[in-house]
């Protein structure tokens, strides 16, 4: 049996540096009809810094994560990318900007792995199929799944799957990426690997913002772990404060049931 | 008994019509479905989007349309456009077959688009907010990800649509056929009321199911081809690994 060694998808991400921006959120509210699930919350991730989101279900994390990229439009609130505020931007240059990995992959199922990556390539940032292909290999690679390129996602494992919805948000070349609870629908011996692929990340540079329920992720590879219950951020800072020294009772309380 | 078997298989009788139905008439009938089929898919498209928009000025008309233009009879339909149009003396277009074929596209329209919706619709929400995640315009969205997805789903129920449109085809002798004009319908009519006996009805039945059948089957191989591609490797002779060992052994 051979010891356990590291992805080929790690080796390989490592040797791409990111130049990741910083997001900031601020007094970010959010209503679905008369149910408000934000009511102001705040979050800052810097430049190159892993921020993990944890709380119970229907605490607002992965509303919080779509307002980052505009998926559900804030009521109130501001949102800064590298200090310049998103309100004005082009929401699709701003969704370049901030890519964005889903629960459910969301792969396109009548694309092969390939061509879900050359896609946005193509028909957003306007490259030459030659161009885009070699990018969409390239990503492939870095993920491990250069011999996966001509498979459709239902011919693929979950963990596999997943990984191609990030070499696709990675091609995009984002300055800061979205997690929004990427392990939760794999099976338990194919989290793992997506894990590691996203701890690599966050070594090489990128910005990211996480929901996750993986405590022991947040744990290791977060700077920063953001605690939400009931539309708020209830408490924040560095995971070994959070997790040793929790301050509220709700974050007391949710760590005694999760841990 | 012998008078019923005599009235309906007198193969002399059926053996006489069968050129006229083979070749022209096989010929008219497919001219009439086949362009109805495509201009009747192109207005479902155009009504299906338009129903599916968020701006209440695009989905009424779209609303308005499907209620008038499948709620009447077909023959009430061709029969009134045909006449209409006649009577304006649009001369290019005062012939039975443009007609015909206008009519049975606005009539197939309105069900199509109704299946292009319902099939766009069953996409998950996921499918549009990737693209959107990755910056795609909503209409880029539409018509590279979520339309395409939608309409291979409805591919057996257009099937029945385009059924429908070659039955309906028949119809177009309310608007008064010469000779080399007539399809299978008319041919088989024609010659049963000429003979007094129903076996030139029969070979015309038949030749509507060597259009029919044979339509359903190879539909639905497509539509078995296009789910096994999502699902099973075409190319690659090795089993699907389900677990990657890569993802095992970390």
């Amino acid at each position: 049996m051979k010891t356990p060694d590291l992805t080929a998808a790690s080796a390989s991400a490592t040797d791409t540096r990111f130049a990741g921006a910083s997001l900031e959120a601020r007094g970010v509210r959010m209503s679905y009809g008369s149910v408000e699930v934000l009511r102001g919350a705040d979050l800052t991730a810097a430049a190159g810094e892993a921020v993990c989101i944890i709380g119970p279900s229907g605490s607002g994390k992965s509303t919080l994560l779509r307002c980052l990229n505009g998926l559900e439009t804030r009521s109130a609130g501001d949102i800064l990318l590298d200090g310049e505020d998103t309100a004005a931007m082009d929401i699709n240059v701003l969704r370049q900007r901030v890519g964005m990995v889903f629960q459910h992959f969301n792969l396109f199922p009548h694309k092969t792995a390939l061509q879900n990556i050359t896609l946005a390539l193509r028909n957003v940032k306007k490259m030459s199929q030659e161009q885009a292909v070699g990018i969409a290999r390239r990503r492939l690679r870095e993920v491990g799944l250069s011999d996966r390129g001509d498979h459709r996602p239902g011919q693929l494992s979950g963990g596999q799957q997943q990984r191609v919805a990030i070499a696709r948000a990675l091609a995009m070349e984002p300055q800061v990426m979205l997690f929004d609870e990427v392990t939760s629908a794999l099976d338990p011996e194919l989290v793992k690997g997506v894990l590691q692929l996203m701890a690599d990340l966050a070594g090489a540079g990128m910005t990211m913002v996480v929901v996750t329920h993986e405590m022991g992720f947040a744990r290791q590879v977060a700077d920063t772990v953001v605690f939400m219950d009931a539309g708020v951020v209830v408490e924040s800072g560095p995971p070994e404060q959070i997790f040793e020294a929790p301050q509220s009772p709700r974050l007391k309380k949710f760590l005694s049931q999760v841990l | 008994m012998n008078d019923l078997l005599h009235n309906f298989f007198d193969w002399q009788l059926i053996g006489d019509v069968l050129p006229d139905l083979l070749t022209y008439g096989l010929r008219n009938t497919l001219i009439l479905s086949v362009l109805s089929a495509l201009l009747g898919s192109v207005i479902g498209m155009v009504l299906a989007i338009m129903s599916l928009s968020s701006r209440p000025w695009l989905r009424a008309p779209a609303r308005v349309y499907t209620d008038i233009f499948r709620g009447m009879p077909a023959a009430l339909t061709i029969l009134m456009i045909g006449e209409g149009v006649f009577s304006a003396q649009i001369s290019w277009l005062a012939s039975p077959y443009p007609v015909a074929i206008l009519a049975l596209s606005l009539m197939s329209g309105a069900y199509i688009g109704e299946i292009f919706r319902s099939g766009i619709q069953s996409v998950e929400k996921g499918q549009g907010e990737a693209c959107r995640a990755l910056g795609m315009t909503h209409g880029q969205a539409m018509r590279l990800v979520v339309v395409p997805q939608g309409v291979r789903r409805v591919l057996p129920a257009m099937v029945n649509q385009f059924i429908a449109i070659i039955k309906d085809s028949s119809l177009v002798y309310f608007l008064g056929l010469i000779t080399s004009q007539r399809e299978l319908f008319r041919i088989g009519q024609d010659d049963s009321v000429a003979t007094g006996n129903l076996s030139p009805l029969l070979a015309t039945g038949l030749c509507y199911l060597l259009l029919t059948v044979p339509l359903t089957h190879l539909v639905n191989y497509i539509d078995r081809r296009l789910r096994d591609g999502s699902r099973r490797p075409a190319a690659t002779p090795e089993e699907p690994s389900l677990v990657d060992p890569k993802e095992v052994l970390v």
